[in-house]
């Protein structure tokens, strides 16, 4: 049955509750960077991803990488929202004696592909898993997932050229473009503009989509199945901490935890979005 | 020990079409065969070492046996952090190969010296780290890696290198290869040094010495047991390596020793932490820093003169 635009909405914002719930309780940080992907996360895991509890082992099962891997929270949590491990596991994120550490942790979690945690390590991971795809003629697709401010890290770009060199068309990444990194504005920080133009210019099928918008995210995946010759790249357009107003495209919600009113205040915001769908 | 594993690897890729080669644009002359006989297995990722260490893991993560390949430093300390969490972290069966231990390229410079490697790898969890005296043992450690599922990092010589052995080798990853028996000194040498020490023990015999000597050709998982053994049961310990005296052989030897409650003279050789200024090929580093035979077996007589 087909996944009405709705219902993502309505996962993604169900994804921002639960990431508020676990912060909350952890006392952890990046919340902004969570939030920024809900959308993206809410379509991939509902309708493009072809990754399930039952083929979570299979060597078909297309592979999701969390290279920004300190926004884990919202992944566990849509993992668990697609039964991949039981929701109480959320409750031990980031707590003493827990599994769910925050940074993407592969052991033991059924789901998450690979431990990140140090920026500039899934895409090239991805290359391989995607050159070893072509290799034994498997049909599945390998989607990274990194952030704007991690497109510093000059071992993207080793991986960029080697993707564009092998043709791997089963590649595809998903840059976070929320425009804020550890410090600061991407634009004071480190300028990565003109960033669309950079990705093509390395060969890249590039689009470009609002991160938060349902209908591009879904159109631009359609477009990347079609691409036959070259590694895709769908620059999302973010805003760090969408969904809150007091914190979105803030430094601050990288690191703060949302405690007491203002974990109420973020909680009602979000509960009023859903109400509004 | 290059040619032995070339050889080695093409043998066993010929059978095992797992087996799946990485080079860093480095190779030529020695991968080229290889290349050509086995292009599916086969692959130069260009000059980009993190992007290599990072791909080898997932390529290990879909079902490849992997190895990377290149000189001195470039597949282990460039791209350390892709060793420490893609490979090691998910325990992803990859093989990191690296040729030029120690002074091979020595006139090149210290940029090209692997003399810290060893120290590296060992301290990273998962891994094995092998390290063979010759080229039997090149060929034999080869095999036990492949076999072996995990990360190993093979840390070899250049080409040429003379024979310990006359045949092949039972090598077994986690033991020391016994070279031969003595009473008076053990020396536990690894890589090229065990030649040396060979040779360093045919002096010291003539002297009166008798000389215990072992290939510690896995330096992780270290064989504790012959080293506890062999303090035992001789009344020195000495070390050799090609390779700073900082967290090598020496230092795994020293650790077991201390712990052990044993008390013995024990001396490590090997390269002082210090960036030579003035440069020459491998013999004239050897001669420099006391590592051919006449420096090894100097060496340990002084040590025996201090205990009288």
């Amino acid at each position: 049955m087909k996944i009405t635009k709705n219902e993502l909405q309505y996962l993604a914002h169900k994804l921002r509750l639960k990431v508020l719930k676990m912060i909350n309780k952890a006392g952890s940080s990046h919340v902004g960077s969570a939030f920024s992907i809900a959308e993206l996360l809410s379509v991939l895991y509902s309708e493009y991803l072809n990754i399930s509890p039952e083929n979570v082992k299979d060597d078909d099962r297309d592979r999701f990488i969390m290279s920004k891997g300190h926004a884990v929270a919202i992944l566990y949590a849509i993992l668990s929202e697609k039964k991949f491990f039981p929701e109480e596991w959320l409750e031990t994120f980031y707590q003493n004696d827990t599994m769910l550490a925050g940074h993407a942790t592969a052991k033991n979690i059924p789901g998450i592909e690979l431990s990140t945690g140090s920026l500039g390590h899934g895409l090239s991971v991805g290359c391989g898993m995607a050159y070893a795809g072509k290799l034994d003629k498997k049909n599945y697709k390998v989607v990274v997932m990194l952030s704007d401010g991690e497109c510093n890290e000059g071992s993207n770009w080793e991986a960029i050229l080697f993707a564009a060199h092998h043709k791997l068309n089963n590649l595809l990444v998903i840059v976070d473009y929320n425009k804020i990194q550890s410090l600061g504005h991407t634009s004071d920080i480190m300028e990565i503009e003109p960033f669309a133009d950079k990705w093509r210019m390395f060969n890249w099928n590039t689009i470009e989509v609002d991160g938060h918008n349902i209908d591009e995210i879904r159109s631009c995946f359609k477009q990347f199945d079609n691409e036959q010759n070259k590694p895709s790249v769908m620059i999302a357009h973010t805003v760090k901490g969408k969904g809150v107003s007091f914190m979105e495209d803030t430094v601050l919600w990288h690191y703060r935890t949302p405690k007491d009113e203002e974990y109420e205040n973020a909680i009602n915001e979000i509960n009023n979005l859903v109400n509004k769908i | 020990m290059r040619t032995a594993f070339i050889k080695t690897l093409e043998s066993l890729a010929e059978i095992n079409k797992d087996i799946f080669l990485i080079v860093g644009d480095l190779g030529f002359g020695v991968t080229t065969n290889f290349a050509e006989k086995y292009p599916e297995q086969y692959l130069n990722c260009g000059i980009a070492e993190q992007n290599m260490t990072g791909m080898a893991a997932g390529l290990a993560m879909s079902g490849k046996i992997v190895l990377t390949y290149s000189i001195a430093n470039f597949p282990t300390i460039r791209p350390l952090e892709q060793i420490r969490n893609d490979v090691c972290y998910h325990n992803a069966n990859v093989k990191i190969v690296a040729v030029g231990g120690g002074f091979c390229y020595g006139a090149l410079g210290p940029t090209h010296f692997a003399t810290e490697d060893l120290a590296v790898m060992r301290a990273l969890p998962n891994i094995t780290v092998l390290a063979p005296g010759d080229p039997w043992e090149t060929s034999a450690a080869t095999k036990a890696m492949i076999k072996h599922k995990g990360p190993v990092y093979l840390r070899l010589g250049r080409a040429g290198e003379p024979f310990v052995h006359n045949g092949e080798v039972n090598f077994k990853i986690g033991k020391a290869i016994k070279i031969k028996e003595g009473h008076d000194v053990t020396i536990f040498a690894i890589g090229g040094m065990v030649y040396n020490s060979m040779k360093a023990a045919e002096i010291l015999e003539s002297k009166g010495l008798s000389v215990r000597l072992f290939s510690l050709g896995t330096l992780k998982p270290l064989d504790e047991e012959c080293i506890l053994e062999s303090a035992k049961n001789t009344k020195a310990i000495i070390t050799v390596e090609e390779h700073s005296i900082i967290g090598g052989l020496g230092s795994a030897v020293a650790e077991v020793l201390c712990e052990s409650g044993i008390n013995i003279p024990f001396k490590r050789l090997g390269v002082p932490s210090e960036f030579p200024e003035r440069v020459g090929d491998q013999e004239w580093f050897l001669s420099k820093y006391n590592l051919t035979k006449e420096g090894i077996s100097n060496s340990i007589i002084e040590l025996f003169n201090k205990l009288k």
